[in-house]
């Protein structure tokens, strides 16, 4: 028995019959449990959509949450023109099946950011971005827009809410950075992100951001208070790099040529 | 080994042979999943799963696995358990397993489970094997639930995600320690641990390489 075992092709069906039936299991698990994972997924991009807008309650359900998010239109947008774009244009039939993160990675999607421009730290700019506008009674009440940019250790993924005014921030929020836990990870903090509700982004000029994160606190009696949110302490580069993610996305090279359409009622 | 009762095998991992406490294994795992507690109780009941499943199949097979491919063999059954409990966190527990992110695929690499399959399951019948894999999964388990209670407690204020000590942050009085939600921190509770257990069973200090010798020699100063 204990010399039988240790021939070359008892060797080669042991290995055959384990590796079939290992990939018959894993292949299972992965296939049956697909639908769940993806329903999952679906339903975390849109609670944080919610969530920056200020419309998810903790503790929602699944289903209040798909209720709440049907209240938006997703649209799909070119930046550089700032015009709204039909789905087909990259390919999709629903617009809610676009990625713009994998865009960025695809030539043909995206745009290079020369790195004297590139404040956010993200290289490729895809062409067209995904956003989220809710409208009620013909009028438009709240954008919601992704951003991204880097950090300290890793890229930011969040969501800025406007106002219909297109320049009061309503919330803002990011679901994906590996910050350090307790320094740049309170950019989860409640009580920090409350701050940014009521800021303005921009102050004459319709595509400048004035956004800054200020160091030791902003003071009652600041000039530009609207513009400032106190800095998170201990996380100066986290600080910087969300300031300078929230400019880049407002920037012209960003959303700032469809905000202006958007303001002036020609998409 | 002699023969081992299965309430023997399951108890005990957590104290007299703890797998991280004694053996010191596991421990890049425990650096990195206990910030805190919620996340740790997963971390543990996956580290369970994959440690009994893989000891039990790696049991079964025993007699047919020729000895020059057990190891890879060991690997194949362990890392497909790995993914099957990957995609069934994924499914079910998706908040969570965004957080353990790339820890439930280390699992792989934690060397109890390659240890116990190569150590214990070899060389035991299916039943005990599956029980030893428990109790190694909770030695393991005791340990890391102990490093993430300071780690949640002093780091973050709270335990659960229940918010017990106010941090300033939020208002309170509770100057969080940053150290704590830091990997290192996981050393310096786990070295206390380690301490404490020793002393209360000096039988696990190991005998010292070599002892120095007195200094006999006397300098010409």
């Amino acid at each position: 028995m204990a010399k039988a075992k240790e021939t070359v092709s008892r060797t080669l069906i042991v290995a055959l019959v384990l590796s079939i039936v290992f990939s018959v299991v894993v292949s299972t698990a992965a296939v049956s449990l697909r639908p769940a994972q993806v329903k999952n997924q679906n339903l975390d991009i849109k609670s944080n959509i919610l969530a920056a807008a200020g419309m998810l309650e903790t503790g929602a359900s699944a289903d209040q949450i798909e209720e709440r998010f049907e209240l938006f239109d997703v649209r799909l947008v070119d930046l550089e023109t700032g015009d709204f774009v039909e789905p087909s244009a990259v390919g999709v039939e629903d617009p809610m099946k676009y990625d713009m993160y994998k865009a960025a990675s695809d030539p043909k999607l995206s745009t290079n950011i020369p790195s004297s421009e590139d404040q956010a730290g993200i290289k490729r700019r895809p062409n067209i971005a995904k956003v989220y506008t809710l409208s009620e009674n013909g009028d438009l009440v709240r954008v919601v827009l992704p951003v991204h940019g880097y950090g300290l250790w890793s890229t930011l993924y969040g969501f800025v809410s406007l106002e219909g005014d297109l320049n009061t921030i309503e919330g803002l929020g990011f679901y994906a950075h590996a910050e350090t836990p307790g320094l740049g990870g309170e950019v989860d903090n409640p009580r920090w992100k409350q701050q940014w509700v009521g800021k303005e982004l921009y102050g004459d000029d319709p595509t400048e951001p004035q956004i800054k994160l200020v160091k030791g606190g902003v003071g009652a009696d600041a000039k530009n208070k609207e513009h400032k949110i106190d800095a998170l302490s201990g996380a100066t580069l986290t600080s910087r790099g969300v300031e300078q993610l929230v400019n880049y996305w407002m920037g012209d090279r960003g959303y700032a040529p469809f905000l202006k359409k958007l303001r002036e009622g020609e998409v | 080994m002699a023969e081992a009762s299965a309430k023997q095998v399951l108890f005990e991992p957590i104290f007299s042979n703890n797998p991280i406490g004694l053996q010191i294994l596991g421990i890049c795992s425990a650096l990195a999943v206990t910030t805190s507690m919620s996340v740790t109780i997963v971390m543990c009941l996956s580290v369970i799963a994959v440690t009994a499943f893989s000891n039990l199949a790696v049991s079964l097979v025993r007699t047919q696995i020729p000895g020059s491919i057990r190891i890879i063999v060991q690997m194949t059954i362990i890392a497909s358990l790995v993914i099957v409990v990957d995609q069934i966190l994924k499914a079910y527990a998706y908040e969570i397993s965004k957080q353990l992110s790339v820890f439930v695929g280390l699992i792989i690499t934690n060397c109890i489970v390659m240890g116990r399959a190569e150590g214990f399951a070899m060389k035991n019948g299916p039943w005990l094997s599956f029980v030893d894999g428990i109790g190694n999964g909770l030695g393991y388990s005791v340990m890391l639930l102990f490093v993430a209670f300071f780690r949640e407690l002093l780091g973050a204020g709270s335990l659960f995600g229940v918010t017990l000590l106010t941090p300033v942050n939020e208002g309170g009085w509770y100057i969080t320690n940053g150290l704590l939600l830091l990997p290192p921190s996981a050393f310096f509770i786990i070295g206390l641990a380690i301490w404490g257990l020793r002393t209360w069973m000096p039988e696990q200090v190991e005998e010292p390489d070599y002892k120095m010798s007195r200094h006999t020699h006397k300098e010409a100063f």
